[in-house]
């Protein structure tokens, strides 16, 4: 995990024109607007103390920030609040502990699908999540997908953040392939492609076991079609004639990807990127920002720039990020301190300034963040303002589940991509297969 | 009044041994209370980590979901998934494989090492070290040297004119399997050479001596005196590597993950894989359960085949 030195955070910071202090960082002064909406009565237990788990951090001013935040509530409040903070690859199972046992924290910032998989275990929080979207603007639609329930208005989680993956490309080879920027419609795009790839300047997606870049390359490639695993009853439909339009797509535009992607992890691209062996590909800001720390890579990173992953069939650019999901557990015993928590951590004298410092590894939920001074810094990182603007979800078009959430880990939809670009199965049997093991998990 | 004069001559008697002194002094008490703390520890994270382990494979327990009891049909569904039937594949050929390659080359470099040679100690010092480092540093070693842009192996092969292209090491099915199994060879070398080594010194060479003027030729000497004074440790040895072997899980993971699309999963990666990513507690249950069938087959196999020679006891070959 690339972390970013507090002088770089700094330095983001001055860049911006008014200067605020806020603990040891400086941070811009942001107009965020609000609107007046009463908040909820939350009667906060006597004597109440608080323990929270939430993943481990991308920069180091990320967890200073969210400390200094709960610190300041401890403060206002009289709550102690006590954060651990887990590795990522720890926090699902521990928040399956955590809700089965009916003990530990009283509330976790999980990720992604936790909350609808343990709804029986956690307390509503739609008094809050109505107060805080009435406030700034409304929720981003990525955030109403993973906060309420399914098919209801009841919220169960409060998104804080999504982190996506879009394209990063080398402004020079796609402007010397006769491109402005990489095309919105599959033909256009697979024709940069080609053309990116006849210059000896390959571009270069996941196909490997890797559980974001390839999750975030194979859920493009199907949606943009049309397709997706599962139907909004939650019956898998991925052995569809858009899977398999799909797929044949997929077969033309490996043929221009540098050798080897089907073998690449989650680093891969990103080490490949930086060697002038792939000049387009997808990935988050981190990439952007590690070559930009290091001197030697100065010229690719002031070469390179985000764009959205190409629309294809619809009209908005399909792509699920990563999301910050907070929830609430019915065993905890200060239920309304929890809340309290949450709500203050969303006002913007809390919540600006932490994802100021998280410098767009995590995009806003709630409207009027778009208008922080995180998106004015660097024109290249603005792009993931947008991040949680999205009608798309890891799990695309069902409710929101164990079952997707498992078909992702186990990399249903990356392995049937692969299998088809390295031959080893036709596009049919590809969709078939993945059919298969989908049924298994969406039983 | 004589009763008097005999209990003048008196003599100390012990006191009755307390019912404490009774308890410790009785033999299966004292078996029971020794052998306690060791089958308590064995129970605690032996047998009921096991125990458990065979009870969720039976249920469709997920991570998150307490399961029910669902009989055989977690093994069912694996009977009908190619991607279980490739890693049973994959299991038994990488073992069989990667044993055969570790003991053709460890044997011959335990007989090279056995040799008199200058700097020995050194030598054989140096010939442990893949095994003494940990295997997750090895393992991404060799990731490296399989990446598909940054293989070291490519890049020589590049630089001296004999390639033009990278090597593929891990993008096809194939190529990653032996990619593996060369890995796994080079781990287990030292393991099978020391432990042949140490065999090879207890053989007398008064024995060779004989031979020697009995006329025998080197072939001659190897094939009826080293190699079956060496078959005891050897079946030992082999039962270890192949459970090792077997059960191998981090260079694989760490090398591939398993990919590409599957095609190297070891039951032991792919139990996990979907145990613990992918949530689907039971099913990995069931998988790694699936090994335990293999693993008292490869153990029965190396220990009557290679170690109950009639021989070893006196009496001669059938």
């Amino acid at each position: 995990m690339p972390l970013i030195t507090r002088r770089t955070a700094l330095q983001l910071g001055a860049s911006a024109a008014a200067l605020g202090a806020s603990g040891d960082f400086a941070f811009a002064q942001s107009a965020i607007k609000t609107a007046d909406a009463t908040p909820p009565k939350l009667d906060i237990e006597k004597g109440a103390t608080l323990r929270m788990l939430r993943p481990v951090r991308f920069v180091e001013p990320d967890e200073v920030i969210f400390r200094a935040n709960c610190a300041k509530f401890a403060k206002e409040t009289g709550v102690d609040v006590k954060v651990d903070f887990v590795g990522w690859e720890d926090i699902t199972q521990q928040t399956a502990v955590t809700a089965n046992t009916g003990a530990g924290p009283d509330l976790i910032m999980g990720f992604n699908e936790a909350p609808h998989i343990y709804t029986d275990k956690l307390v509503e929080l739609s008094d809050v999540a109505e107060y805080i979207g009435k406030r700034y603007g409304g929720w981003l639609p990525m955030a109403q997908k993973y906060g309420k329930k399914h098919g209801t208005n009841n919220w169960i989680g409060l998104p804080f953040g999504a982190s996506g993956g879009p394209l990063v490309w080398r402004k020079s080879a796609v402007n010397a392939a006769g491109f402005q920027a990489p095309p919105d419609d599959l033909a256009g795009f697979l024709d940069l492609c080609r053309k990116l790839h006849a210059a000896g300047k390959p571009p270069g997606f996941a196909l490997g076991n890797a559980v974001g870049d390839g999750n975030g390359f194979a859920n493009w490639l199907v949606w943009s079609h049309g397709g997706f695993l599962v139907d909004e009853d939650n019956s898998v439909a991925i052995n569809r004639k858009e899977t398999i339009e799909a797929l044949k797509y997929l077969q033309e535009l490996y043929k221009t990807f540098v050798p080897g992607t089907v073998a690449w992890g989650d680093i891969s691209n990103n080490r490949a990127y930086a060697a002038n062996e792939v000049w387009l590909t997808a990935n988050g800001v981190s990439m952007y920002f590690a070559l930009k720390r290091d001197p030697k890579l100065a010229d690719i990173a002031e070469d390179t720039q985000h764009a959205l992953l190409p629309k294809g069939r619809l009209n908005v650019s399909p792509m699920a990020g990563l999301t910050l999901n907070a929830m609430v557990f019915r065993h905890s015993k200060f239920p309304n301190a929890s809340k309290a928590l949450l709500q203050f951590l969303l006002e913007k004298e809390q919540y600006d300034p932490w994802l100021q410092a998280n410098l767009g590894y995590w995009s806003q939920p709630l409207e009027n963040y778009s208008e922080s001074a995180v998106w004015s810094g660097d024109p290249k990182v603005s792009i993931f303002r947008n991040v949680m603007r999205s009608n798309f979800w890891v799990g695309y078009r069902g409710p929101i589940s164990q079952g997707s959430a498992a078909a992702n880990a186990d990399y249903v939809m990356v392995q049937m991509c692969a299998s088809v670009a390295s031959g080893q199965a036709t596009p049919e049997a590809a969709a078939a297969e993945a059919e298969r093991r989908a049924k298994r998990f969406f039983r | 009044m004589t009763d008097a004069s005999i209990s003048a001559t008196w003599v100390h008697r012990r006191a009755d041994p307390t019912w404490l002194v009774r308890l410790f002094d009785s033999k299966p008490f004292l078996v029971i209370i020794c052998l306690l703390p060791a089958v308590g520890l064995l129970m605690t994270f032996l047998t009921y980590p096991l125990g458990l382990g065979i009870y969720l494979a039976f249920t469709d327990t997920t991570i998150g979901k307490r399961g029910v009891w669902v009989g055989f049909e977690n093994f069912q569904y694996l009977l009908t998934d190619p991607i279980f039937l490739n890693a049973v594949f994959f299991s038994v050929f990488y073992t069989s494989v990667a044993t055969v390659g570790k003991f053709g080359l460890g044997l011959w470099l335990a007989l090279l090492l056995n040799n008199h040679l200058p700097f020995k100690s050194l030598l054989r010092a140096i010939i442990l070290l893949p095994w003494i480092v940990p295997t997750v540093l090895s393992a991404i070693a060799f990731w490296w040297i399989y990446d598909p842009q940054f293989s070291i192996i490519s890049h020589l092969l590049i630089q001296t004119g004999l390639r033009e292209t990278n090597v593929d090491f891990i993008n096809t099915a194939w190529p990653a399997r032996w990619s593996l199994i060369a890995a796994n060879i080079w781990r287990g070398i030292p393991f099978v050479a020391i432990s042949l080594l140490a065999g090879l010194q207890t053989i007398s060479p008064s024995l060779y001596e004989a031979a020697m003027l009995d006329g025998a030729t080197a072939w001659q000497r190897f094939r009826f005196i080293t190699f079956p004074m060496l078959l005891p440790i050897l079946a030992i040895v082999m039962t270890f590597s192949i459970i090792f072997t077997f059960t191998d899980f981090q260079l694989v993971y760490a090398i591939t993950r398993g990919g590409p699309v599957n095609s190297t999963h070891l039951l032991a990666t792919l139990a996990f894989q979907r145990g613990i990513p992918g949530g689907q507690l039971g099913e990995g249950a069931a998988i790694a359960v699936s090994m335990i069938p293999f693993l008292v087959f490869a153990t029965l196999f190396s220990y009557f085949a290679l170690a109950r020679r009639k021989w070893q006891q006196g009496e001669s070959n059938d």
